[in-house]
């Protein structure tokens, strides 16, 4: 009954999010506003936590092997792409390094001068 | 054989996930980074297709069942956040600088280093929303005019790069902080970014799910000022 409950509110909203971006003319997927809706939902204790952590914490749990079947579909754009797998995997390896060290340091940087909290809080 | 497989969709689920936990005990067994276990996983779904010869039609009747998770995943990603809301409130004004900095070095260094390899203009707005959601990044590729495969392409080689290897980059850089950890993986490597983080820690994982919407909404406002 539980993990019914749960997964019928998590999918409720996923519901919403996808209604949502098909409603409003704007480039924002359902997923992002299911994700928003979530966010506010919990905030405004509409929804308790307790009525999606277990199996919302399975979803994610599980969300790598998610990104697996988009991957293999490769093989199907395979012949549009490969004529500049090259320079397209070059660029997206270089700039993703890129963004990932000046974002992090960047945030660092702030977080000291703003004397912001480095402890984990529980 | 072709018709047997076609006949049952909890083939392409079954050797997605059994591929999967090849990848996590090869990785758990040697501790390397790249034994990633979705680009292990990803590279023996595609031997296994190639050897024997299964179109991917066929594998993704299933794989389909996989990846429609990954909606309602999304939408999930909202519970470690709420859970470290406190934590958002409390530094959000050096969040919000790093990942608005982060978006503006994805658009600029794309910039960049089209230049520099003498980037047809077709190829570069095509991959010029790859380091957000994919949802999101097709649909900014649409918008500027640009080839959707190539976008999908880059979306993927970005995403699964920062899985891999983000770990060992904040390692390398010093970036200690988890909430710039997980800033760094979600901006620079979106939801697959983002799966890594929240197995890092609950503090890199809330962060990178919030980068994930606020990147993807800031690249939206923002690529179109890159043409």
């Amino acid at each position: 009954m539980k993990y019914i409950g749960q997964l019928a509110i998590i999918l409720t909203i996923t519901f919403l999010g996808e209604a949502l971006n098909n409603i409003l003319p704007l480039p924002v997927p359902g997923s992002i506003y299911g994700f928003l809706i979530m966010l506010l939902c919990l905030q405004f204790k509409i929804i308790k936590l307790n009525m999606v952590k277990e199996v919302g914490n399975f979803l994610l749990d599980i969300m790598s092997v998610m990104f697996v079947p988009a991957a293999v579909g490769l093989i199907v754009i395979w012949a549009d792409v490969s004529q500049n797998i090259v320079e397209i995997f070059l660029i997206c390896v270089v700039t993703t390094v890129i963004v990932m060290v000046v974002t992090g340091k960047v945030t660092d940087l702030v977080l000291r001068k703003s004397g912001g909290s480095n402890e984990r809080s529980s | 054989m072709k018709e047997v497989l076609n006949n049952s969709i909890y083939f392409g689920i079954a050797i997605t996930l059994i591929t999967y936990i090849i990848g996590m005990k090869l990785k758990n067994k040697f501790k390397l980074a790249i034994l990633n276990p979705i680009l292990i996983s990803f590279l023996l779904v595609i031997l296994v297709l190639t050897v024997f010869n299964i179109d991917y039609e066929s594998y993704n009747q299933g794989g389909k069942y996989i990846s429609f998770l990954l909606t309602p995943a999304t939408v999930c990603l909202a519970i470690p956040l709420y859970q470290q809301l406190g934590l958002l409130k409390k530094n959000f004004k050096a969040i919000i600088i790093g990942i608005s900095i982060g978006v503006v070095t994805s658009l600029s260094s794309i910039f960049l280093f089209s230049i520099i390899l003498n980037l047809d203009h077709l190829l570069y707005i095509s991959i010029l929303p790859k380091s957000i959601t994919t949802a999101i990044g097709i649909g900014i590729s649409e918008e500027l005019g640009g080839i959707q495969t190539i976008t999908i392409l880059s979306i993927l080689i970005t995403g699964i790069t920062g899985n891999v290897i983000g770990e060992s980059i904040c390692k390398i850089f010093k970036i200690k902080n988890p909430i710039s950890v997980g800033l760094a993986m979600g901006t620079s490597a979106h939801a697959v970014g983002t799966s890594k983080a929240l197995e890092i820690g609950e503090i890199e994982g809330a962060m990178s799910s919030l980068s994930i919407a606020i990147a993807g909404l800031l690249t939206v406002v923002l690529a179109p000022l890159f043409l």
